[in-house]
């Protein structure tokens, strides 16, 4: 299993999540560099991301909406705040206003990310920690709203899906 | 904007909220307990106080200070929807990768299976 150790702190309001890929931290870069890549993971299945903007470089930003399988549309927002090529990507986040895509004043949510080499069965790998603070409960409530229950269920349909696509 | 990092930046604000998470105390009671002043207390209380992590109740002359259980008992259940969004994406890039790799070597099968059996 990629995922090697995950960490809630309620008090802090945070995660900590650390994964190892078999793959290069260029290869991974481009998994958050690039829109198409990054959609096709970032909020999966069934309540899939649209990027609309996507600048991952420090004061770019990311506009993007989720659609679901009711007819749910939420718009969204994120603004890098600091990068560090293949080593770190820090951003700010939150929910956006349909209609005039204004960030919601509520709350917002931070993230870090860190990349880091590593060797898998003698070949190239990348360990990414990615941490999120959020900045009040009531925020986590609103920004969790949409399909987090369902966070299992979409994960195995979305792999199902990948699957599919492979060249025999 | 970052209340609750500032709030729990310092060592003494994350020493009331351990106390007052066990019982409720009031704020001269906690002060008391620190080499500073009632009001530098007072001031500690009302940052965590904004970040809703305690919340005041007068109680006579005292102010009681309690910390807020049901809030972080709700952050915590959160927490466990918000991780199984970030395992959900950590899989989808696994099998994203696990792409590339049968791409690479679509001739050669057996590669391809050992990427499906590792999920």
């Amino acid at each position: 299993m990629p995922v090697i150790s995950s960490e809630r702190d309620a008090e802090a309001r945070s995660l900590t999540i650390v994964c190892e890929f078999p793959a290069p931290v260029e290869r991974i870069w481009q998994l958050w560099e690039d829109p198409r890549q990054l959609e096709k993971w970032w909020c999966p299945e069934p309540y899939p991301a649209t990027f609309e903007t996507h600048d991952l470089t420090p004061g770019g930003t990311s506009e993007y909406f989720n659609t679901g399988p009711n007819g749910e549309f939420q718009r969204a927002w994120w603004a890098t705040t600091a990068v560090d090529k293949l080593r770190r990507i820090e951003f700010d986040g939150g929910l956006a206003d349909n209609d005039t895509k204004a960030h919601d004043p509520d709350g917002v949510m931070h993230g870090t990310i860190t990349l880091e080499p590593i060797e898998l069965g003698g070949k190239p790998g990348t360990r990414m920690t990615a941490l999120t603070v959020f900045d009040s409960v009531p925020y986590m409530e609103k920004m969790l709203a949409m399909g987090h229950e369902e966070g299992s269920k979409m994960a195995l349909s979305q792999i199902d899906g990948l699957l599919t696509g492979i060249p025999a | 904007m970052d209340l609750i990092f500032h709030a729990l930046a310092d060592a003494t604000r994350r020493d009331i909220v351990a106390r007052v998470l066990q019982r409720p105390h009031s704020v001269s009671e906690l002060a008391a307990g620190y080499a500073m002043s009632f009001a530098a207390v007072q001031k500690h209380v009302a940052v965590l106080e904004r970040a809703a992590l305690v919340s005041k109740e007068r109680k006579g002359r005292e102010q009681l200070v309690s910390g807020e259980v049901d809030t972080i008992a709700r952050a915590q259940e959160l927490l466990r929807g918000y991780e199984q969004l970030w395992r959900a994406r950590v899989d989808a890039i696994d099998a994203l990768l696990a792409a590339d790799t049968s791409a690479d070597t679509s001739a050669d099968t057996s590669d391809n299976s050992d990427q499906r059996d590792r999920k």
